[in-house]
């Protein structure tokens, strides 16, 4: 922290001293002007007589607690609202803020400014964003104990704060977001997990602005992670559908079957019609089969190889879908028609030569099930052969998509 | 035709999906606290009191229903809206007095788990330390949706009621005249029995909880119609429920001699001549609703104080990360059901003061919730029409009212 710092409810209710030393008001807000500067207090709102004038930084000399604040110029103008101010008291004290190192929602209850001398004068810039009982109380004894005392009583306390850099506040106007200079692109570099956590606590148009603003890679990361399917499809129903889309587009055509089974039919459709057409028809098929199916329950991401197939021929296979990697432990060996014969645990290819053939490493129980086969049998499968990936077949046979544990998992979770 | 009854099944599934929060709410009400005040009702005064469940009804939901509308609109708890709006200080105010009258009515409700299950011959030194464990269990060891179902069973035990009301074989012509036709005697007894009967309906916490539940469970502004019909639904079957209450002991007390009774296993008590299974009805429903009321207090009150204040909060989160949520949610429960069993422990001066305690809380929540409901910014296209908010308003007033003439008597006679 700096040598010489000021909380917020200090600064509020502060006295303001023309060049003589004299009173001629008292704080009442302050502002920072985010694409001036990020972090500097860039006016302060000063309340005197009828109106509100504005200090600009430039005319502070020093800023004393116990004192008060003394100008080294006294032209001021008249407050009004501009709208490329985020005002403290305003618009943050109180308010639900993302603490992004922290991953978590937090309220603001104050504001620890640093006070830095700069040619001469003082400058106050946001350091921290305070949460917790310490700042607590410093809210509710601000102006009713002196501000020194104050400062006493809370020194056992720990502080709870974080730095204003880490701090990303929410706004759902989109327009007063670039004014603002609000992004969340620190959040698209978040764990998609705790994204979604963090979504999660918001409202819905603060859930909004969040997934209109970041990457469609990121948000379609953050939104299979969301586990209330009901709240997936209400997020994606507030968006514009070609937002929607992109979003939908991202994600495994199983996750994205699965919410959009959950909406209502005109909704799903308008999303569907902005899709690209391969996308689309992966999806479209997978909404025909009824939610509690494997038919419903399977992705169709998968590689499957031919029945003469060769471990070199499996790798360039696996070379092409790098895309599929992360969660691939299984391939599949199809005849001509596209029937399925038998699966290949992965980990097998690295024992085996170049040359030998696949049908030789295949699993000598082969397990598989028909598209409508009910959810909980396929859960049952699972189990009793300790799966990572389970095959779904169609009616003539052929190979229609996979189960993943991690599905299992998801549908167990939901009881 | 496809396209209807894809609509339609749409429709049905909108209401299972919002099912819930409206109708515990709702049911809730009628805790130990209201299951004595209706007893008492029914005893002292017979069929007299039932028309004042019309208009208590109706009452109770406009309230719900600005709660659970503001729920579903902001996604917001509504500790959170009032932090927001109205600033630190006012909610701690708020939330300080939450605490002390929720703890209050926890004590209430043991009590009721005490007095109910000592009907059966089981010591209070049993089943309160029983019950404070079970309810610390349902909480920590449950997710929202399992919690969810075990209430909704708890409010279909309500039913035991409407039973036992058969059982006593009461005048029903008499109670269906009574429910329809309102009558003021002026007898301070009376006067304040009434008053009892309106204040014990809408208590502060109920619409903490109501929002943050509408929240939980995630309705949106788009499925609200569905919502509303779930609380209308859930306040109409509260009183049906509060009838029957009333009616049984119009049936077994005051039809024989009229008395003033102490609590409610008392009422209980007096059934047994019509019967085991009318007694049994009466008790048991005494017991679910003490036992659920105990369950959702606690929690309700770490949630909106937490949510108020900015603390970490939530069942899924664990003990070191919300210290202070798990802190306030032991306290309730181990002092709420601990003074219970401290001997000549003046429990009934505590449940009056809790009564104290509402009402001073009451007006501010109505107020901020009806300034609330009519913020643009927050409710959008949402906001109250004029008439609802004349409806709103003139409710605030005549349950303020009533609140505070409830809490003048209460003070002078403490």
């Amino acid at each position: 922290m700096a040598d010489r710092f000021l909380y917020f409810t200090e600064l509020l209710a502060m006295p303001v001293l023309d060049l003589k030393g004299r009173r001629i008001g008292k704080v009442k807000d302050a502002a920072i002007v985010p694409l001036v500067h990020a972090s500097r207090i860039d006016r302060l709102l000063m309340g005197g007589g009828d109106a509100w004038l504005t200090v600009r930084f430039d005319q502070v000399r020093s800023i004393v607690l116990g004192k008060g604040i003394s100008l080294s110029e006294e032209q001021l103008v008249p407050y009004h609202d501009d709208e490329y101010m985020l005002r403290i008291g305003r618009d943050l004290l109180d308010q639900q803020i993302i603490d992004v190192t922290g991953r978590k929602v937090v309220r603001v209850t104050d504001v620890t400014m640093s006070i830095q001398e700069e040619d001469g004068r003082d400058v106050l810039s946001m350091l921290e964003v305070d949460i917790g009982v310490r700042s607590i109380l410093r809210r509710l004894f601000q102006g009713a104990v002196p501000a020194k005392l104050i400062r006493k009583v809370q020194e056992p306390i720990p502080p709870n704060s974080i730095r204003w850099e880490f701090a990303n506040v929410l706004e759902p106007d989109p327009l007063r977001r670039l004014r603002l200079n609000i992004s969340y692109q620190k959040l698209e570099d978040m764990h998609p997990a705790d994204l979604a956590d963090i979504v999660e606590e918001l409202s819905p148009i603060e859930r909004e602005a969040i997934f209109e603003t970041i990457d469609s890679e990121a948000a379609a990361d953050a939104l299979s992670e969301v586990e209330d399917p009901k709240m997936q499809a209400s997020i994606l129903e507030a968006l514009e559908p070609e937002k929607a889309a992109d979003i939908v587009e991202e994600m495994s055509p199983d996750e994205a079957a699965d919410i959009l089974s959950e909406m209502e039919e005109e909704t799903s459709e308008e999303i569907l019609d902005e899709m690209d057409s391969a996308p689309k028809t992966e999806v479209r098929e997978l909404l025909e089969f009824e939610e509690d199916t494997a038919g419903g329950m399977m992705n169709t991401e998968f590689v499957s190889l031919h029945e003469h197939a060769s471990v070199s021929d499996a790798l360039s296979a696996l070379r092409g879908n790098e895309d599929l990697l992360d969660g691939l432990n299984t391939l599949f060996l199809v005849d001509e028609e596209e029937r399925l014969l038998a699966s290949i645990p992965l980990a097998r290819l690295f024992i085996a030569s170049g040359t030998a053939k696949l049908k030789e490493l295949a699993s000598e129980t082969h397990i598989e099930v028909p598209v409508d086969e009910k959810q909980n049998r396929v859960t049952e499968l699972f189990d009793k052969y300790n799966l990572l990936t389970l095959p779904v077949v169609d009616e003539d046979g052929k190979l229609a998509g996979v189960i993943t544990a991690d599905d299992i998992i998801s549908i167990l979770r939901q009881r | 035709m496809r396209k209807f009854l894809s609509r339609f099944r749409y429709q049905i599934a909108t209401f299972i999906a919002v099912l819930g929060p409206g109708f515990i709410t709702a049911n809730v009400d009628n805790d130990a606290g209201g299951i004595y005040t209706y007893s008492a009702a029914g005893a002292k005064y017979g069929y007299l009191p039932l028309w004042t469940l019309i208009p208590i009804t109706v009452v109770l939901i406009v309230v719900q229903e600005m709660c659970s509308r503001m729920g579903a609109v902001t996604g917001k708890g509504l500790s959170d809206l009032i932090r927001e709006e109205f600033g630190l200080r006012m909610t701690f105010l708020l939330m300080t007095l939450l605490v002390f009258a929720n703890l209050t009515n926890v004590m209430a409700e043991f009590a009721g788990v005490a007095s109910s299950l000592e009907l059966f011959h089981v010591s209070k030194y049993i089943s309160v330390p029983l019950a404070g464990l079970a309810v610390w269990f349902l909480a920590v060891k449950g997710n929202y949706q399992s919690v969810e179902k075990i209430f909704l069973v708890a409010c279909l035990i309500y039913v035991t009621y409407i039973f036992s009301g058969f059982l006593v074989k009461p005048d029903w012509k008499e109670a269906a005249i009574n429910s329809v036709q309102p009558k003021l005697a002026l007898d301070p007894g009376y006067i304040y029995m009434l008053i009892g009967m309106v204040g014990t309906t809408i208590a502060p916490w109920m619409n903490f909880y109501l929002q943050s539940a509408v929240v939980e469970k995630g309705v949106t502004a788009k499925e609200y119609a569905a919502s509303r019909i779930e609380v209308v639904v859930g306040c109409i079957m509260t009183n049906v429920v509060a009838f029957f209450i009333i009616v049984s002991c119009a049936g077994a007390i005051y039809a024989i001699a009229p008395k003033e009774i102490q609590n409610a296993s008392e009422a209980a008590q007096a059934l047994k001549p019509f019967g085991q299974y009318a007694f049994l009805l009466f008790s048991g429903g005494l017991l679910n609703a003490s036992l659920f009321a105990a369950c959702i207090l606690p929690l309700s009150t770490a949630y909106s104080v937490c949510e108020g204040l900015g603390f970490e909060a939530g069942i899924n989160k664990r003990m070191r990360e919300a210290p202070i949520f798990y802190f306030l949610y032991l306290l309730l429960i181990v002092v709420g059901g601990g003074v219970v069993l401290i001997p000549h422990f003046p429990l009934v001066r505590m449940i009056l003061l809790s009564q104290v305690l509402n009402g001073v809380l009451l007006p501010f929540v109505l107020i901020f919730m009806v300034l609330l409901i009519n913020k643009t910014e927050l409710m959008g296209e949402w906001v109250n029409s004029r008439l609802f908010n004349l409806i709103s308003w003139v409710t605030v007033a005549v349950m303020i009212g009533l609140t505070l003439a409830l809490l003048g008597i209460t003070l002078r006679g403490m």
